[in-house]
């Protein structure tokens, strides 16, 4: 079997089990990148993965970093419709079974059932990232101010990474 | 609450919306995505948007992903999920190109760890601040809160793995939600 396919397949294998997304399956893609296929070793597994996660967009997309690590930029394609595709189909016949049962009194109130777990998750990973970024008191008060600015006003987000970035580099 | 009435986006509103949610959404996509779709463009309701993003939940994959392919079908088909989708990836993948190519020659330049550990701080109180302004908007009846924290628990202090919270707490929460409105409307 060809490297790519390989890729393909490890990705597309992970991109199923990706419930709760990036981070939920990152111990899978450890175990599949470094201890099966021997791709890379540890240290440059997490700091790809930090790499990925200091850039803009879905977390998910470590795995392209991982790809192009592996093979340059066929092995990044590979992972990252490995990594998407399979989710996507998923995705697209969810919505198109929702649209079917839209007549159903009870598809709202089901659909309903789901938003606490996913506003909880969100929550959820909001506190593991606030616990890997509070080292210390400086960082404990941007939390903070940026929590009660992005809960409280609907200013655009960007003011408060921008104003973190600065205060950590004039502070930290 | 009182809402306006939800716009459907063009498909090029639709590419250049999800283009921006791709580009801004440092340190995870999440409240970008509700900032442009609910607050900033008001593609859908703040109830709209939590349903699709709580379906992406339990699906596979990333639920912001899942949503932009699910929102990009529900205005444009098929068109609309590949507009979308591609989109979000789009700007994100090329920066990834750029930043792989990088990752070697310049390791580590002094000045660029604080910075990032600032805008981490700030992306983490990003984050929880989403969460609490959703909470809020949607006034969840009290059963469905305490799922809502149970959720926060699990996946933040007791570090369950996910499939294990969304297979428990899926299920419960759909059965409550049903219950109540059972209860209304015999």
């Amino acid at each position: 079997m060809t490297l790519l396919l390989q890729i393909l397949l490890a990705f597309g294998t992970l991109s199923l089990l990706a419930i709760g997304g990036a981070n939920a399956v990152l111990p899978e893609m450890h175990r599949l990148v470094v201890e099966v296929h021997g791709w890379m070793d540890d240290a440059t597994f997490s700091q790809l993965f930090a790499l990925a996660q200091a850039a803009p967009g879905p977390n998910i997309l470590a795995a392209s970093v991982m790809g192009w690590h592996i093979a340059g930029g066929a092995g990044m394609a590979m992972a990252t419709i490995g990594m998407l595709l399979p989710a996507a189909i998923l995705a697209y016949g969810m919505q198109g079974l929702t649209h079917r049962l839209r007549g159903n009194t009870w598809l709202k109130p089901a659909q309903f059932g789901l938003v606490p777990l996913a506003v909880g998750l969100i929550a959820g990973s909001g506190v593991i990232m606030a616990q890997a970024a509070g080292t210390n008191l400086l960082s404990f008060v941007i939390i903070a101010v940026s929590t009660i600015f992005v809960w409280r006003t609907k200013y655009s987000p960007l003011w408060v990474l921008a104003g973190g970035g600065a205060l950590g580099l004039l502070l930290l | 609450m009182a809402e306006a009435e939800p716009k459907i986006p063009g498909k090029l509103e639709l590419f250049l919306g999800y283009a921006k949610i791709g580009l801004l959404g440092f340190g995870g996509v999440g409240p970008w995505s509700r900032h442009v779709i609910v607050e900033e463009r008001k593609w859908l309701s703040e109830r709209d948007y939590a349903e699709v993003l709580g379906l992406g939940q339990i699906l596979p994959g990333p639920n912001v992903g899942n949503a932009s392919v699910m929102i990009g079908r529900r205005f444009h088909g098929l068109a609309g999920s590949l507009i979308a989708t591609s989109g979000l990836y789009i700007g994100p993948l090329c920066i990834l190109i750029l930043l792989s190519v990088l990752y070697d020659q310049f390791g580590t330049r002094p000045g660029v760890a604080p910075f990032m550990q600032g805008v981490a701080a700030a992306a983490a109180g990003m984050v929880i601040g989403t969460a609490i302004k959703m909470g809020q908007n949607l006034r969840p009846p009290p059963e469905l809160i305490l799922v809502g924290l149970l959720a926060v628990a699990g996946a933040a202090f007791l570090r369950l793995p996910l499939p294990l919270i969304v297979v428990v707490l899926a299920p419960l929460g759909i059965f409550l939600s049903l219950r109540r409105s059972w209860k209304r409307a015999p």
